[in-house]
């Protein structure tokens, strides 16, 4: 597509979609959202840079393969579901450590396993939509 | 503890996915394929252990209670499922070693392997239908690569015929989960019996059951719904369509199996009746359709068909004689099935072709594959003392037990049917001289590919005959599976615990007795 507005558009709309995405993502564990969400967004803000740009560009920012990205998002997920076997509890409970109080509302701000989770499947919805999307853009 | 035990033999195949997907281009990806198999092997047998000593047993994910979050549970079918999809894929990861080329290791062959072995464990040890789905997704998505991997024309063709045609079937699938859930308010597949039960409008819950048929139908390729399995099955790598050919229509016969003995049993006379004539008409299709081919693996991918025909049976006879022979059928077709695949890919090996008309010769220069041919081949037929035989056996005593001479009929018809596509094989790819001259001997194939291709095939073999030879304990593992099945009081007991039996219990009309029953019932070992 050879369109200049669309193409000079597309530098703002790409950076808001990365944006939305990662807000997406880190609003999830306590509000509508989530990992799966913002990796939907994130690969839409990727195919609209392939589309304005060309699909070899928008791999060269990519910088890894979207299998690759899929595949480590899959093990970084996985990773944070086990993690809770260290403290005794069932696959994929979460693990909370609240950093200045006991609960979401005292504390200031969080650490847990929910997000590494969410982290990772943002990683596989994006890497698995992005090497869709690309093989049909190589098709076309 | 126990809830770590039903996750393992899911995490490791994943974990051994992402292993394998970041070591591809190496050679170490295909060993660390193997040392996941060999793990999950080892965890799905430790899995077995527990439900041998408990019956029932079952874990909720992320602490969430049931009926709310996602709950693993394992019965006696459930966990001899896993324990057979860990052997299969064992069997195939050592067949890999021989017969993938580092191409497609490079593409990523051992990651989708895994993750479709992950896929197929999870569906058989899920206790809630959405997950079920996704299971199912997630094994179509890897094994639509595994399909496709080789990008040959041919492949792809068959890949957009199977993807096409799964994809309807998942589609009326989530639909029937979207009314079930309108009308019950719940997914979980425990707490659905009793939710099912008390619906007032039976009528409805009969068409949703009949949209869970025709979604399990397509998976399980019955008649007349399994057109994608014979135009794509013959297409993939053989070790690729050895896993698809034990596994992934058993999957289909499987959630048939659960849903169909633990929730849909309110209109037996309508569903399970109709269930009979579906079944009757799988088996003779499929081995008709079979007499037709002229390919090694066409011919067996029809006969998949027909077998799928005798465990649907089985479901649909809903006796615990019968369920019992359904649930023996569904173990050791996997194995048979599994291994005529293999041994067809080594044909494919010395002979060149699977087109029988293109090759022959084998008996004569390679006897001893000849026999592992014979061994699976004449299982598959029903012959004495092989495995076949006692899961036919179970099949017709169950149909005459119940004076239905039609089916008994039918039964042994096609079993006659099934040796004729045999003996064709046999005569054309064995007996029969190479067109070309070429004398097949295992020497033609360098050792390093085949003793990793022969190794699971003699082992596969050694299993049917151990299982033909000493029934004995199967038979009563498939009894005891077709009992929790028939009387899932101890299923729901597991998932629900003790209090939330008993609510379930009022509106269950039709079957009131099973659910009050008490765990410690069926939780008695042969």
């Amino acid at each position: 597509m050879n369109s200049i507005i669309f193409t000079a558009g597309a530098r703002i709309l790409v950076a808001l979609l990365f944006v939305f995405s990662l807000f997406m993502l880190l609003r999830g564990h306590h509000l509508p959202g989530g990992g799966f969400i913002g990796g939907l967004l994130g690969a839409v803000a990727f195919i609209v840079y392939s589309l304005a740009c060309g699909p070899a560009e928008a791999k060269a920012a990519l910088r890894a393969s979207p299998e690759g990205i899929a595949m480590v998002g899959l093990g970084i997920a996985l990773l944070a579901g086990l993690v809770s076997f260290v403290f005794g509890d069932p696959l994929f409970t979460g693990q909370w450590y609240w950093v200045g109080g006991d609960s979401y509302e005292t504390s200031i701000f969080s650490i847990n396993s929910v997000l590494v989770f969410d982290i990772g499947v943002y990683l596989v919805v994006l890497g698995g939509i992005l090497s869709l999307a690309f093989a049909f853009e190589e098709e076309t | 503890m126990i809830s770590w035990l039903l996750v393992m033999p899911i995490a490791i195949p994943f974990a051994t996915a992402v292993i394998a997907w970041l070591a591809r281009m190496g050679p170490a990806g295909r060993w660390i394929s193997l040392f996941g198999s060999v793990l999950s092997l080892v965890a799905s047998l430790a899995l077995l252990m527990a439900v041998l000593e408990n019956g029932v047993v079952a874990a909720q994910m992320s602490n969430w209670d049931a009926p709310f979050g996602i709950t693993l549970v394992a019965d006696y079918l459930g966990v001899v499922m896993v324990v057979i999809t860990a052997i299969t894929g064992l069997a195939t990861a050592i067949y890999a070693l021989g017969e993938i080329p580092e191409r497609m290791e490079k593409l990523g062959y051992h990651a989708l392997f895994q993750t479709l072995i992950a896929g197929v464990t999870g569906a058989f040890l899920t206790g809630d239908l959405f997950n079920l789905y996704v299971w199912f997704e997630v094994m179509l998505i890897s094994s639509f690569g595994l399909l496709v991997l080789g990008g040959s024309r041919e492949q792809l063709d068959a890949g957009i015929k199977y993807v096409a045609l799964n994809l309807v079937s998942t589609l009326v699938f989530l639909s029937g989960i979207g009314l079930l859930y309108g009308m019950t308010g719940t997914l979980n597949m425990a707490d659905l019996r009793g939710a099912v039960a008390a619906v007032e409008n039976q009528g409805l819950v009969t068409v949703v059951a009949m949209m869970f048929l025709v979604g399990f139908g397509v998976k399980a390729a019955v008649f007349p719904l399994f057109f994608w399995l014979p135009a794509s099955y013959h297409t993939p790598s053989f070790a690729v369509s050895a896993v698809f050919a034990g596994l992934l229509t058993k999957v289909g016969v499987y959630a048939m199996m659960r849903m169909f003995t633990l929730v849909f049993t309110g209109d037996i006379g309508f569903t399970h009746e109709l269930l009979i004539w579906v079944s009757l008409l799988t088996m003779f299709t499929g081995v008709v359709g079979a007499a037709a081919q002229m390919d090694f693996r066409k011919i067996l991918s029809f006969h998949i068909i027909s077998q799928i025909g005798y465990m649907t049976l089985g479901l649909a006879l809903y006796t615990p004689l019968a369920l019992m022979g359904g649930v023996f059928y569904l173990v050791h077709h996997i194995i048979v099935k599994a291994n005529l695949f293999l041994v067809s890919g080594m044909a494919n090996k010395l002979a060149g072709s699977t087109d029988l008309n293109r090759i022959g010769g084998l008996y004569k220069s390679s006897p001893f594959l000849a026999v592992l041919f014979v061994v699976p081949a004449f299982s598959l037929a029903g012959f004495p003392p092989l495995s076949g035989f006692w899961a036919k056996y179970l099949i017709v005593k169950a149909s005459i037990e119940l004076e239905m001479w039609f089916v008994a009929f039918v039964s042994l018809l096609v079993g006659l049917l099934t040796i004729y596509s045999m003996t064709k094989i046999w005569g054309m790819a064995f007996w029969k001289p190479h067109p070309d001259g070429i004398e097949p001997t295992p020497d033609r194939v360098p050792a390093s590919v085949r003793l990793p291709m022969m190794i699971p095939i003699v082992g596969l073999a050694v299993m049917t005959v151990v299982i033909g030879f000493f029934p004995e304990p199967f038979v009563q593992f498939a009894r005891v599976s077709a009992e929790q099945l028939l009387d899932p009081g101890a299923y729901v007991t597991a998932v629900l615990g003790e209090g939330a039996a008993a609510p379930a219990e009022p509106a269950a009309a039709t079957d009131a007795e099973p659910v009050t029953e008490p765990a410690s019932e069926t939780g008695g070992q042969p």
